[in-house]
């Protein structure tokens, strides 16, 4: 096993790292691959990791983990794990193909990867690029723009593993698939995952995107995932993060659409330490839709940033944002939401809303809209608001008979219930309801996802039907 | 039922109840009138616990218990249920759960078990038609997009389905048009018992018509300056405020 030890100075040591290893590093790559990571290494040297003189990362500062120690895997985690036996997934009833990433690497009982009836391709991203290097050749870091971004840029010469699939054309994944991604490890870790998703035209794929912790130890996450939509294709992306107070969360997800084609993302967030999730969408194919939205709940001192980038490159496409946010005791978010239309995108909607609950007087948020606009024909629009629990309501609920305690619950439910209800899969749909639930309540700890589930489970005093709201 | 002794109320610093006085026995109707600004609102919200008050002094006492002592929702589970006249519009909570949520609350209190879902549907229908309330109005969520008269019979549905044994009327009557008025009213007779009571805040005659009151309180100033029948609101109609004005003053 090789493994890298690296101290302070976190952006030397990956240069010095890629340096000592590149050969290792590219085994696989095509040459257009190999040119890309070149250039993705001097990018980072260039770039470095981002501090908060960083206009994109003003508010999220990574001062702290990068001051930390971690490992760093250069290869397969090679440890004898029986993942069912410390992990199970806590959402009854969900009928999913389920797959693992461990400590950041594609992990499988079976094989690295493999070709379903349907036709899907799924695996790990290191085999496809044995199995399949056209199509990795074809789509790896087609879509994503690392230029302006040290972690982007940083992910792209690490690539090394991930999830791949690959839906042929015409083909409707009927299952929904699920990725886990577990850290599980007595040391710190520095996990770079790279995920390539491909959708052919026509191509219809669920796609369940888990961010989990089970032990206690300070972890660095960097991943990105690229999806390719092609025309007429729908996606239906979740991404559910549960992670730990220890635990630095930093996700990319771009998302390149042709013609006609569908997106549903939703991103749920419900526990962690630091986190920051970048969203991109380029709609690239006349027709195609996007629909983005997210809740995130973030109590004690946890962060939360979300940056979401729409970029309308062609005409007659639509775009919807909606994203949430409960912040409690001293947490701290950030919502920045960019629209770019571009000159020739006429007949472009583009909508985008944040909205936001702070519970207390030390919560805090940052929102900013910003709508860059060239072409005419156009209507977007956005909002923002930063609210607390209207004193009126909470009096009209108690007047009734309610306690504080549920009265406040029934009114952040009923504002995260907005986002919930977009969840189309309805096993998903009712687990994740009830962890929100439970989480308003406070009662819902990354201990959930664990099997030896500790926590008290009270019973659920109010319960809401979402169908009727 | 409720004995109020010397009750002064404060809002910013300035004085707005001022030695109030008002005792409702068991099964009486009380209404209570009175020019804009001399509290009558505030009498209502302070029965009912609101919080935003300072100064609060004197004596609430509901059933021999001390209201003060309560917070809002004990006192709504102790049977005090008060019509807003301005009901809140609560998005993302339906009607069906807010009631559901409500009244299982009431029965946590009253230490019963929750309601069953087929009895409290059939209870909702059974209230629903008192006070002709279509079936659409219970699956939307809490007044949003109501109209004036929705939002008013709305409270008097909730005033059903609870069943309290004091309810005050915040100007539950103003803004609706005759028809409504006549629902409402007929919502609030058909509840009337030996055991329930009502403080029935108005600017107008016109409600007392329907609900005849056993009592007439002209409240001013902050004080309860006159009580008699419903002739005095008949009075009161024909003479305006000005004559007890010139009284009081």
């Amino acid at each position: 096993m090789d493994k890298m030890v690296l101290n302070g100075g976190l952006g030397q040591k990956m240069l010095q790292l890629f340096a000592e290893h590149r050969q290792q590093i590219g085994m696989l790559d095509s040459p257009r691959i190999h040119s890309l990571r070149e250039d993705a290494i001097q990018r980072f040297e260039a770039l470095g990791f981002p501090d908060q003189a960083n206009e994109k990362w003003k508010s999220t500062s990574l001062a702290k983990p990068l001051m930390l120690e971690y490992m760093h895997f250069l290869e397969p985690f090679e440890e004898a794990v029986d993942l069912e036996k410390i992990f199970r997934c806590e959402v009854p009833d969900l009928d999913s193909y389920v797959v693992t990433q461990y400590n950041g690497w594609y992990h499988s009982r079976n094989a690295a990867i493999s070709t379903l009836e349907n036709g899907m391709i799924i695996g790990s991203l290191r085999a496809a690029m044995q199995a399949y290097p056209d199509l990795v050749d074809r789509h790896f870091g087609k879509y994503l723009d690392y230029q302006q971004d040290g972690l982007k840029a940083l992910n792209t010469a690490f690539a090394l593993d991930g999830l791949f699939i690959y839906v042929p054309k015409g083909v409707r994944v009927e299952k929904p698939v699920q990725i886990v991604n577990i850290i599980n490890i007595k040391e710190n870790i520095f996990v770079q995952p790279r995920n390539l998703i491909i959708l052919e035209p026509g191509a219809e794929l669920t796609l369940i995107h888990c961010d989990h912790s089970l032990k206690h130890k300070d972890s660095l996450i960097n991943s990105v995932s690229e999806f390719y939509i092609g025309d007429g294709a729908s996606l239906d992306h979740y991404k559910i993060q549960n992670k730990d107070s220890s635990s630095t969360l930093i996700t990319t997800t771009h998302f390149h659409q042709e013609k006609e084609s569908k997106l549903s993302s939703n991103i749920l967030v419900l526990n962690g330490g630091v986190i920051r999730n970048n969203a991109s969408v380029r709609l690239a194919g006349p027709y195609a839709d996007a629909d983005l939205s997210g809740i995130y709940l973030m109590d004690k001192e946890q962060h939360v940033d979300t940056h979401v980038y729409v970029d309308h490159a062609v005409p007659h496409c639509t775009s919807n944002e909606l994203f949430k946010g409960i912040l409690d005791d001293q947490a701290s978010g950030a919502f920045y939401g960019h629209i770019l239309v571009r000159k020739d995108a006429q007949q472009t909607l583009a909508y985008q809303n944040n909205r936001n609950l702070l519970l207390t007087d030390k919560a805090r948020i940052h929102t900013k809209p910003h709508l860059e606009i060239y072409a005419d024909d156009v209507k977007c629009s956005h909002g923002a608001t930063v609210g607390q629990l209207d004193p009126m309501a909470m009096f009209y609920l108690q007047s009734r008979g309610i306690d504080p305690h549920n009265a406040r619950m029934l009114l952040m439910y009923a504002f995260a219930a907005e986002v919930i209800n977009k969840i189309k899969v309805p096993a998903l749909r009712e687990r994740i309801d009830e962890m929100v639930s439970k989480r308003l309540r406070g009662e819902l700890s990354i201990c959930d996802q664990c099997i030896l589930d500790c926590s008290q489970r009270r019973p659920v005093i109010f319960d809401i039907d979402l169908s009727t709201l | 039922m409720l004995r109020i002794k010397n009750l002064h109320v404060s809002i910013e610093g300035r004085e707005i109840l001022k030695g109030l006085d008002l005792e409702v026995g068991p099964g009486e109707v009380h209404a209570i009138m009175g020019p804009n600004g001399t509290g009558k609102s505030t009498l209502a919200n302070v029965i009912a616990g609101r919080d935003i008050y300072e100064n609060v002094e004197g004596e609430i006492l509901y059933q021999g218990k001390n209201l003060m002592d309560l917070s809002v929702d004990e006192r709504a589970n102790e049977g005090i249920f008060l019509g807003f006249q301005y009901p809140v519009e609560i998005p993302g909570v339906s009607m069906t759960n807010f009631l559901r949520t409500a009244i299982n609350e009431q029965r946590r209190y009253r230490g019963l078990d929750p309601m069953p879902g087929g009895e409290f549907l059939r209870v909702m229908e059974e209230k629903k038609a008192l006070v002709e309330i279509h079936s659409e109005l219970a699956n939307r969520s809490v007044n949003e997009g109501f109209s004036g008269g929705e939002k008013k019979r709305n409270e008097i549905f909730q005033m059903a389905m609870l069943e309290p044994r004091l309810a005050i009327l915040d100007e539950t009557d103003s803004g609706l048009d005759i028809d409504a008025l006549k629902v409402v009213a007929n919502g609030v007779n058909k509840l009337r018992g030996a055991d329930k009571s009502f403080i029935v805040i108005t600017h107008y005659q016109r409600l007392l018509d329907f609900i005849v009151p056993d009592f007439v309180h002209v409240l001013f100033n902050g004080r309860i300056v006159r009580t008699g029948t419903k002739e005095l609101a008949l009075e009161l109609e024909e003479k305006g405020y000005e004559w007890l004005k010139a009284e009081t003053t």
